[in-house]
């Protein structure tokens, strides 16, 4: 029967972050994808704690994803917060309008 | 394992203190409302400056609190006390400029405070969850306060990068920490020192890997090239007063804790990073310096100096010696205090009570104002490095250690760059002093601006009577940033311990 080892949970959770890092580099629409794409990035992360502490039989990587699960709460309601403040004052969130600052 | 008691927190107290009184200033604010927002600046002051006191009542010996998360020490100190001169340099900056701008809210020094909070716990962190826990209190913060004048577009703008941006790094560093987490099975920065000469093959791929992740991820929050992309845009869409602060206390904080990591855990790893460092450093002298030329708004080329400074800064760190720590350290601190004096003169660019963003904007400033135009020249010198001023030091202690470790290559890069960099310093010079005067200025009234600048040209001007103390100070202070004599299990810390013997 096939098992799933630690070493697919890390191909996994780097594939995650690849898919996440490419979104927010390769999108060229909307800026709530990247957003998106950092969640992904940090559930990524997330796979790989969990993976880590399950093999190594240490606690401290499932509390450190617990840290990071309150954190990405955080980060996203900033960066919402700052994209509706966007959209007000430039009424639209469209990638290519994020381009007033150049040089 | 020991229990939470008042007495085994006493090294969190300057913290503590901060947390309570800023949670209690956020309820006034919420209380009293906007008006309230000039005494509120004076309040978060008073809260630095006392905070700032309280960490000269713990002793300097290197003391580790919250079950290993937290350490003070020499190093800490140091730094904690560099971090509050520059947020009670931007707190005065900010006061005036909130006013003039119609920007004047109370979250404003409420947030600076959370960051500053944020700043202090990096500078002590000892464990890789508190470092991630710090550095995001600090970077969330400074994202609001980026995109701090909502109704402008630039504004929101620069948020909105600045917040991409720095969630990106944030995500690489945290990978990087899992990969680390991953290959050693600790976290704290004693443990992996103690466990990283055991490392070999696969194990020591898969953490230098992590390290790399996570030095990414912290060349970002210190803007080196190559990832520095959001240094010019931030600096130039966020308010003013929020750019002060940028460019003051959090690189200092993000160089602390980068000289704690590299130092501490990572130090049998040197000629491993040391690379990358150097890499970093090449790329942000020369990015910053050529890219500096093209630039005709004052803040975005005040980002490329800031860019190529920290190149200059990271010469020290890629020597990977006490000694060049000590010089990053040092570099850092002048840097602050003059960024904080050539602020405070941006700040006095207003005509018709707008605010000026052109360089152009200062033709002719000494026939108009020739004593703001002398002090600007002054600093423009000490920043781009020229003898008797606090800038040149900076830069010849930094070349000093690099000849010193054998970096050659590095050191004459470095100067060369200096040299294009100070172009584009002279030319601000030769704009204020050659081109056809315009418009006066309006004229200044802000006490706070003026001493600040006031004191920023005092220290440059005077920094040559005793240059070495401040050096003396940092030398101390980088001693205490190897792990490894902390730990029992490895001997090899005995360099770091003599020199701190001897330097008694």
């Amino acid at each position: 029967m096939f098992e799933i080892t630690l070493i697919h949970y890390l191909f996994l959770a780097s594939a995650l972050f690849t898919l996440g890092v490419m979104g927010i580099f390769i999108n060229r629409k909307n800026v709530i994808v990247i957003l998106m794409s950092i969640e992904l990035i940090l559930l990524s992360v997330n796979i790989n704690f969990v993976a880590f502490s399950a093999y190594l039989n240490d606690l401290s990587g499932q509390v450190f994803s617990l840290f990071i699960l309150t954190v990405a709460a955080a980060e996203a309601a900033i960066g919402l917060a700052i994209l509706v403040s966007f959209f007000r004052s430039r009424g639209s969130i469209a990638i290519e309008d994020i381009s007033s600052l150049k040089g | 394992m020991t229990g939470l008691t008042f007495v085994s927190l006493y090294p969190v107290w300057p913290e503590l203190f901060m947390v309570i009184s800023t949670l209690m200033l956020l309820v006034i604010g919420v209380i009293k409302g906007n008006e309230f927002t000039s005494l509120l600046f004076k309040l978060c002051f008073g809260v630095v400056a006392i905070s700032a006191i309280m960490m000269f009542g713990v002793p300097t010996e290197k003391i580790y609190a919250l079950n290993d998360m937290f350490v003070l020490g020499r190093f800490a100190m140091f730094s904690k006390l560099a971090i509050a001169v520059a947020v009670g340099i931007s707190l005065i900056l900010s006061s005036r400029y909130l006013r003039e701008e119609a920007l004047n809210r109370f979250e404003y020094p409420i947030l600076m405070m959370f960051a500053t909070l944020g700043m202090f716990m990096m500078v002590s962190a000892s464990h890789l969850l508190s470092f991630y826990i710090a550095l995001e209190l600090q970077s969330l913060s400074l994202y609001v306060l980026a995109a701090f004048r909502r109704r402008s577009v630039t504004s929101s703008e620069a948020g909105l990068k600045y917040f991409i941006l720095g969630a990106l790094s944030s995500g690489l560093i945290l990978f990087g920490i899992s990969l680390i987490y991953g290959f050693t099975g600790v976290l704290g920065y004693s443990d992996i020192a103690s466990v990283v000469p055991g490392l070999e093959g696969d194990r020591l791929t898969g953490f230098l890997f992590g390290v790399m992740f996570v030095l990414s991820g912290l060349a970002f929050k210190v803007s080196a090239v190559p990832f520095h992309m959001w240094t010019p845009d931030v600096y130039e869409g966020a308010p003013t007063s929020v750019t002060a602060f940028f460019a003051m206390a959090p690189k200092l904080a993000a160089f602390a804790m980068l000289i704690r990591f590299l130092g501490g855990p990572l130090e049998n790893l040197a000629d491993q990073w040391q690379v990358v460092i150097i890499f970093l450093s090449v790329m942000s002298m020369a990015w910053g310096a050529f890219a500096g030329l093209a630039q005709t708004r004052i803040k975005r080329l005040l980002a490329y100096s800031s860019i190529s400074n920290v190149g200059f800064a990271l010469i020290g760190v890629a020597a990977a010696t006490a000694e060049g720590y000590a010089a990053a350290m040092f570099y850092m601190v002048i840097y602050m205090i003059t960024t904080a004096g050539i602020f405070a003169f941006v700040m006095f660019m207003r005509r018709d009570g707008r605010a000026l963003k052109e360089i152009s904007d200062l033709s002719g400033l000494s026939k108009t104002h020739p004593l703001m135009a002398y002090g600007f020249a002054v600093l423009m010198f000490s920043i781009s490095g020229i003898p008797p001023l606090a800038g040149f030091f900076g830069k010849f202690f930094v070349f000093e250690v690099a000849v010193a470790e054998g970096m050659y290559a590095l050191a004459v890069f470095g100067v060369l760059t200096s040299v294009v960099a100070a172009f584009y310093y002279l030319r601000i010079i030769k704009v204020m002093f050659f081109d056809e005067e315009e418009d006066a200025f309006d004229q200044p009234h802000s006490i706070g601006r003026k001493s600040v600048a006031v004191l920023a040209l005092a220290f440059s001007v005077l920094f040559i009577l005793s240059p070495l103390k401040l050096l003396e100070t940092a030398r101390q202070a980088t001693q205490v940033v190897y792990v490894s004599q902390d730990t029992p299990s490895t001997s090899d810390g005995g360099n770091a311990y003599e020199l701190e013997n001897t330097s008694r």
